[in-house]
């Protein structure tokens, strides 16, 4: 029965390492109220990661919830056409972008741009003795690293989210009007009257979550780091597939959640 | 600043152990560093003397035992007491540990821009001294991956020295330097002596740097003090390790036969 110890034993490891997420996210939001450093310091350091993590995706982000929505709108218009729905394209585009796409997508380029490098900063700061530096410089790491980390992500996640819906339905768009047989203007208008407020904010509100999410595992793998260079790649490594992997479960989670909450329908 | 009074102890560690899992490596270690003097620690690989350092400063915790800075106990002390303390000492790291994201101005700086509400016209002009200070003048642009080894080491001394503290730390000032380098850190340590009256505490196994810059010196051995003592005391003592140690002798004999032969033999049947 060895593997039911083994099942034990991965479960407990789980739960303590989401418990250390926990821990790492309760530090950084106690130390933004409580830290003795300088808040508008602390901001600018904020500013400057949401530039690097934010505006730094907004190409790439673009350019790839763009493919996915010409992808979408192909992918329906070869069932829909069957069934003379052609004109279904666009909400189906608008919605599974907005709800589901969007936010999925956006999490992932960002778990591979900064999720990484937060661990890899972190924890080459860490062999290079630098977080003891900053500690005996009386700069608490957490204080100091993560919590414009956090800050930024909190806040560039959503509006990264939000872009990528918009390049999402400009991708479904151009399929509708060159295949679909869309105007520009009647894509746009089938797109607005298929979205409900709702399918946006609960993909905002997910994306919030997400950016908390790959921030805790980033700093956490960088602070984890053991001795040595090949130690920051496998941080880095593990950043990224644990990083993906909480993001498609919480978004279970939250879909399940919003599902039920509409009472089944 | 409180004046310094000379002669009173600024550190004093009492029955400092520490472990590591189930191995100890500091095996209770009592002293005191007097205000204004240089205590230098010497010891070979792995004899804890890194390790005594990094508690002295706390960032390690050890496993008993007390270190007192300035009468504080700093085992015992909360973050908020600890960041104070921290705010009067200074560590020069053994590679410098300068953060490679910021300038090595920036890195100067930073302290005085964390801790202190200077304006930053005032805190450019003393990054400036304290640069010409270690012979770094004009470098307050270079990136720290653009210094060589003792480039970094000297940028790293004018970043301890930053806040002006107390107390200074060296880890391994002249480790992996040519000679004529490491007689430049030498000198260095003397003048920042010289200029601020400081108490140092420094780490390292150059016995000929040790000889020149120490007030006093503490020779560890394998988580043990065996000697400690005005410099020329420790130069001259009798003592069977200090004397394998500053004559330069490898260890050739074992402690104990049956010792040596159990480990050969040990969990076999």
């Amino acid at each position: 029965m060895q593997w039911v110890a083994d099942v034990g034993a991965v479960t407990e490891r789980s739960v303590a390492y989401v418990g250390g997420l926990a821990v790492i996210f309760g530090n950084a939001l106690r130390l933004l109220v409580v830290s003795p450093l300088k808040r508008t310091r602390m901001l600018n350091r904020a500013i400057h990661e949401a530039t690097a993590a934010g505006v730094g995706a907004v190409p790439i982000v673009s350019l790839i919830a763009f493919f996915v929505g010409v992808i979408i709108a192909l992918q329906g218009a070869y069932e829909l056409q069957r069934i003379g729905a052609m004109q279904l394209v666009a909400s189906l585009v608008a919605i599974s972008i907005t709800r589901e796409l969007g936010p999925l997508i956006t999490a992932i380029v960002v778990i591979g741009r900064s999720g990484s490098a937060f661990a890899a900063e972190i924890g080459t700061m860490r062999v290079t003795e630098e977080l003891d530096a900053l500690k005996t410089m009386a700069l608490d790491p957490v204080a100091f690293l993560v919590v414009p980390k956090f800050l930024a992500m909190a806040v560039m996640l959503p509006c990264l989210t939000i872009w990528s819906d918009l390049m999402g339905v400009v991708g479904g768009g151009l399929f509708g009007v060159i295949g679909g047989g869309f105007t520009v203007g009647g894509y746009l208008i089938a797109t607005r009257d298929a979205l409900l407020l709702r399918d946006i904010t609960s993909g905002v509100i997910k994306s919030v979550v997400f950016g908390l999410v790959i921030t805790a595992v980033g700093c956490q793998e960088g602070f984890a780091t053991g001795a040595g260079a090949e130690e920051v790649g496998r941080s880095t490594t593990s950043a990224v597939v644990i990083s993906i992997l909480l993001v498609i479960l919480i978004d279970l989670v939250f879909t399940a959640l919003f599902y039920l909450a509409r009472g089944g329908g | 600043m409180t004046a310094p009074a000379a002669g009173e102890p600024i550190i004093s560690a009492t029955d400092l152990r520490l472990r590591y899992g189930d191995r100890e490596v500091l095996h209770g270690l009592t002293f005191d560093v007097l205000r204004g003097e240089t205590m230098v620690v010497i010891g070979g690989s792995g004899s804890g003397k890194s390790t005594m350092l990094r508690t002295l400063v706390g960032l390690e915790k050890p496993s008993s035992g007390e270190v007192r800075i300035k009468g504080i106990d700093i085992t015992k002390a909360s973050e908020r007491e600890m960041d104070d303390i921290r705010k009067h000492i200074g560590l020069a790291f053994q590679g410098g540990a300068l953060i490679g994201s910021m300038s090595v101005g920036e890195n100067i700086a930073l302290p005085l821009l964390e801790h202190t509400a200077l304006e930053p016209n005032t805190i450019e002009v003393m990054v400036r001294i304290k640069l010409e200070q270690v012979g770094l003048s004009g470098f307050e642009h270079y990136s720290p991956s653009q210094l060589s080894g003792g480039m970094k080491k000297r940028a790293a001394f004018a970043r301890a020295t930053s806040m002006d503290p107390e107390i200074l730390f060296f880890d391994e000032p002249s480790a992996g330097l040519d000679p004529i380098t490491a007689a430049g850190i030498d000198d260095l340590i003397l003048s920042l002596k010289k200029a601020y009256g400081l108490t140092m505490v420094v780490v390292t196994h150059e016995l000929a740097s040790a000889y020149l810059i120490a007030d006093r010196i503490i020779l560890l051995d394998r988580g043990n003090i065996v000697a400690i003592g005005p410099a020329d005391e420790v130069k001259n003592s009798q003592h069977p390790r200090v004397r394998q140690f500053l004559d330069r002798v490898a260890d050739t004999t074992q402690d104990d036969e049956v010792d040596h032969l159990r480990m050969f033999t040990e969990g076999i049947r």
